[in-house]
């Protein structure tokens, strides 16, 4: 599907412009940089309302690509384009800005810098997701540090410049590994065709087959260090909970809700696709690393007595769901995976707008110091509890869904991790009631009986959020079918590659014969699913 | 070729005097100034006209260069006097690097001189004939040639550096640099005399020639010989463990000279060690691309290592220069393979570093400059930066944006610059010294984003200091948007300026 309309570069620029002019702006007026905020925010969100509307549903290949010259010299090309891993991304992205910023209508400190790094961010954010070339993504890639760096430097709690400092150094040391890696990957590709380029879609044409064994499991690595760290999967993600809990409430909601899905979209975009052998080979690893996750991110949450920073390692937990679903390499693992991601930023974005706003009643993040809230602030309890489900996975909401896919697609080909990660299912159930219970439950102290209740704005940036979630646990559709193309492409480019098959269950489901027993199911030549000759026991 | 000096006969080799004009058109600004000084003596006009000599003086160069770019690219190289000198693209390029770090630096030191009480034409005219000795440097065609430009730039160096006569600490700058600079540049000449002991000539293309046609019997003159002339010329880029004398004398000297030390010196170095070692010894480039190797990487470690230490900004500074010469050095190293293209590549990434960097520092440098202005230039250390963002948040926001753009962040020319030297490294199969420099860039993040933390955060002003009247003059002014914009454009369309540097690598 081609336009002329340049959306996607439009989606890009609309939010950088916002910033160009609030940079233009005299400080003082901050009204005029609020409105111009969400003017940019709301463009971006109605361009990619387009973009959704016009997307082909059932299309696997890049759609509304664009692409331009950069830098000739390394055979660098704008190249930018949208599919069904990156789409809802754009959604998540333009859907979660404008909220952030209303969520900051009380922010009264610099507002100019803040509301102009908050576009910057975006349009950052926007670029990483639409990149198909190695080095432009990279570019954005990095460039999402600069704007997340200031934020929580200028407008986080207590130990904001530790925070600050240890995301922007982890992420990029992590990143550094994949800058050595891309462009050793262009070069092995220049010196087997004579052709530099770090276009996506001809390094994916050439690199499963061009490149050896050895060759292709030390670039996997390569990126797995920029993409692992970005995540955060277990051994390095002690950056999250010191970033999530310093940011502000703003920064907090884009970090987990867009940032943190960098990663496990770099292991979809480039991992997968550029080196599908040693994805396979490697899977373990990642799918271990994952189950840790869950685990892990869910036990230390539990253990946490400072409110935001339980949010923060829920998160740990939910995107070991996310690596674990992917890796698992089936249809159902990686739509689970892709699900969990956009439910994570609804949800968990959520779960910060209202730990900020006891935050901002309180001036605590210290489970101990609340108590007794329901009585106070029902409205806020009862939007905290339903908020608690949809991150728990409770069905009906999406997490559940995208957990569920997940585990289901783990199941049919690595059992142990999905029967350990279904723990962690029960365990999310653990730390959120239990706070719950700790801050709304009980009878409250004289300060927290006098707390006012949310008004205002503050429901309006919740609200839309849960209302998501609900939408796409009831009815998940409208979004499985324009990820499940792009999927099934995915995996049989795997196949294609590697001596992986994906199982017959995962392609076609499973056949009940008689509701007593069930089978793998394969496609007929006549192209009815049939039980499998050898599998039917 | 070399002219052959019969006993009752003199031969005048014949000379391109427009092949020398931007050489001429500097010593001859410089040594103009020193005239009106010894006419107009102490007349308040002594000032503005000599600083107005000068930038004439930089800006015909500047043209003369435009003008010999063209040429070149249209007619060839040109040497002259007894292919002593060779101005090609190679040359040209850097020594517009050279006039534009000279012409930032006068602007610089526009505002400064006076409010610190130097002696304005002698400042001046030192800096202009160490400019000129730069240019002749990136001309030269024989060591003989890169000896005595290196004697010409270093000795108006050194004065310079001590040139602010109230502050110790710029006096003991000097004499460090003096001393040091000397042992460094009899070292060179030692190397010299062993290179020429063993081919029997000083001309680059002469050197390159013999060692073509002969097969040396024994060929330990000299290596010994381009191990010393490795040191010489390591010293002046300041290259790790060359370095030491780079921290004392940045930070003694006065800033508008860091600035142009920073830049031009290590321009001129370069242009003579990328010189040197390509033209003259590429068939030994097996044995001295490791050494190479080893100081890009040592430079890298040593650069970022010892600048997360700093609590002084000229410092910090000082030890980023040293790890940019680290990236520069691995454009070398890579500009050394078999492989033509992955050296072309190599060189061209070198100087694209170059270029960028030179921008960058002096900015860098540039706001130093303007806030050193309340201490007087003396105090330079974190706490004279913090709550910068408060005071001066243009200040605060150029400085943050200077230090990361050599941190490498993309959309700024650090990144494209660096972009082409891990590209070209990766190109010459050098992978180990390709992520030895980019996990040094990360820790340089770090002591960047120090600063940077520092400026932002802090709110209290330094005890008992009097809040500066002025934050910006005119000429400081120009300087920071130029070098802002300059660095801005180079990150977005790098491609004119790669354009360049290529065109400039490919002639050698």
């Amino acid at each position: 599907m081609t336009t002329d309309f340049p959306i996607l570069t439009a989606i890009i620029a609309a939010p950088a412009i916002g910033a160009l002019v609030i940079a233009l702006l005299p400080a003082a007026r901050v009204e005029a940089v609020r409105a111009v905020g969400y003017a940019a925010t709301a463009a971006t969100l109605g361009l990619t309302g387009w973009l959704l509307w016009n997307f082909a549903t059932a299309h696997a290949g890049y759609q509304f690509v664009e692409s331009e010259r950069w830098i000739g010299s390394l055979g660098v090309n704008y190249v930018v384009g949208v599919d069904g891993i990156s789409i809802f991304m754009i959604a998540l992205t333009s859907l979660l800005f404008p909220i952030g910023l209303l969520a900051s209508a009380k922010l009264t400190v610099r507002v100019k810098a803040f509301t102009a790094w908050m576009l910057l961010l975006e349009a950052a954010l926007m670029g990483v997701f639409l990149a198909l070339d190695l080095v432009v993504f990279f570019v954005f890639f990095e460039v999402v540090l600069v704007p997340m760096y200031f934020i929580i430097l200028g407008w986080g709690h207590e130990h904001r410049n530790y925070a600050a400092l240890k995301f922007f150094l982890y992420t990029m040391a992590g990143s550094a590994f994949l800058l050595v890696g891309l462009l050793t990957l262009g070069f092995l590709h220049q010196s087997a065709t004579g052709h530099l380029t770090f276009d996506l879609r001809t390094l994916t044409a050439w690199a499963p087959g061009g490149l050896s064994d050895g060759t292709a499991k030390w670039l996997f690595l390569a990126f797995f260090a920029a993409f692992a760290v970005k995540v955060p999967l277990f051994p390095l993600h002690t950056w999250l909970p010191d970033a999530h809990t310093e940011a502000p409430t703003a920064g907090s909601v884009i970090l987990a809700g867009v940032l943190l899905k960098m990663g496990t979209y770099g292991f979809l975009r480039f991992s997968l696709a550029l080196f599908p052998k040693a994805s396979v080979d490697l899977a373990p690893l990642l799918l271990v690393l994952g189950t840790v996750g869950i685990i892990y991110g869910a036990i230390v949450a539990a253990m946490q007595p400072n409110l935001k920073r339980l949010v923060a390692y829920s998160s740990v937990a939910h995107l070991g769901f996310v690596v674990v679903g992917i890796f698992a390499l089936t249809t159902q693992g990686i739509e689970g995976g892709i699900f969990t991601m956009i439910s994570h930023g609804l949800t968990t974005g959520a779960l910060f707008l209202l730990v900020g706003m006891l935050y901002d009643r309180r001036h605590t993040f210290d489970i101990g110091s609340f108590g007794g809230l329901w009585k106070a602030v029902p409205i806020l309890g009862g939007l905290f509890l339903a908020t608690a489900f949809a991150s728990i996975g409770l069905p009906g909401f999406s997490g559940f869904v995208g957990e569920f896919l997940a585990l289901i697609g783990t199941f049919i080909i690595d059992r142990p991790y999905a029967v350990i990660g279904a723990v962690g299912v029960i365990l999310a159930a653990v730390y959120l009631l239990w706070a719950y219970q700790r801050v709304f439950m009980g009878v409250p102290s004289e300060e927290n009986a006098k707390l006012p209740e949310i008004t205002g704005r503050e429901p309006v940036c919740v609200v839309p959020l849960l209302a998501l979630s609900l939408f796409l646990g009831l009815y998940p559709k409208p979004v499985l079918d324009r990820v499940e193309p792009t999927v099934k492409a995915l995996i049989a480019h795997v196949e294609q590659h590697s001596d992986y098959k994906e199982p017959g269950v995962a392609k076609h489901g499973v056949k009940f014969d008689r509701l007593t027993k069930f089978c793998d199911a394969e496609k007929t030549d006549s192209g009815a699913i049939e039980c499998k000759k050898d599998a039917e026991k | 070729m070399i002219g052959v000096v019969a006993p009752d006969t003199f031969n005048v080799p014949s000379v391109d005097w427009l092949a020398l004009a931007p050489v001429l058109s500097l010593a001859g600004a410089g040594i103009l100034i020193v005239l009106l000084r010894a006419v107009l003596r102490t007349r308040p006009l002594v000032q503005p006209i000599t600083m107005l000599v000068a930038l004439v003086g930089t800006l015909t160069a500047g043209g003369t260069l435009a003008w010999q770019w063209v040429h070149v690219r249209d007619h060839g190289a040109v040497t002259t006097i007894a292919s002593m000198v060779r101005v090609d693209s190679f040359a040209v390029f850097l020594g517009v690097l050279i006039a534009t770090s000279l012409l930032l630096a006068l602007l610089l030191s526009v505002s400064y001189i006076r409010p610190e009480g130097l002696e304005g034409p002698e400042y001046l005219a030192m800096l202009t004939l160490s400019a000129a000795a730069m240019v002749v440097m990136t001309t030269a065609n024989n060591l003989i040639v890169v000896f005595l430009a290196l004697e010409a730039l270093s000795i108006p160096l050194y004065v310079l550096v001590a040139f602010d006569r109230r502050r110790l600490a710029s006096q003991e700058a000097g004499i460090k640099y003096f001393v040091l600079g000397s042992f460094s540049s009899a070292i060179l000449l030692y190397g010299v005399a062993l290179v020429y002991g063993a081919t029997g000539t000083t001309s680059l293309t002469g050197i390159s020639g013999f060692l073509a046609h002969n097969t040396l019997f024994d060929d330990g003159t000299l290596l010994a010989g381009f191990a010393l002339l490795v040191v010489g010329l390591a010293f002046k880029v300041s290259a790790a463990p060359f370095h030491m004398w780079t921290p004392d004398v940045y930070q003694g000297a006065p800033s508008p000279i860091t600035s142009f030390m920073s830049s031009a010196t290590k321009v001129a170095g370069f242009a003579a060690f990328l010189r040197v070692f390509l033209v003259a010894f590429p068939i030994y480039r097996t044995d001295w691309r490791p050494i190479i190797m080893a100081l890009a990487a040592l430079s890298l470690i040593v650069g970022t290592v010892a600048a997360v230490v700093q609590t002084d900004l000229k410092r910090v500074l000082a030890y980023s220069s040293i790890a940019h010469a680290g990236y520069v050095l691995i454009g070398f190293s890579a500009a050394a393979v078999d492989n033509r293209a992955a050296a072309d590549r190599g060189l061209a990434a070198a100087l694209f570093y170059l270029f960028t960097y030179t921008f960058m520092t002096i900015g860098a440098f540039a706001v130093v400059t303007v806030v050193g202005r309340r201490t007087h230039d003396a105090k330079h250390g974190f706490e004279q930066y913090r709550g910068l963002a408060r005071r001066s948040p243009l200040l605060a926001g150029f400085l943050t944006f200077f230090l990361l753009a050599q941190a490498g962040v993309p959309f700024t020319g650090g990144f494209v610059a660096k972009l082409h030297v891990f590209a070209a490294a990766v190109d010459a199969r050098e992978y180990w010294l390709a992520i030895v420099g980019v996990l040094a860039a990360v820790v340089a993040a770090f002591f960047y984003l120090r600063v940077t933390v520092v400026v932002f955060t802090g709110d209290d002003e330094p005890a008992g200091e009097p809040p500066p009247a002025r934050h910006f003059d005119a000429a400081s002014a120009l300087v920071l948007t130029a070098t802002a914009i300059m660095v801005v454009l180079i990150g977005v369309l790098p491609g004119t300026f790669l354009h360049f540097a290529h065109d400039a690598s490919s002639l050698l």
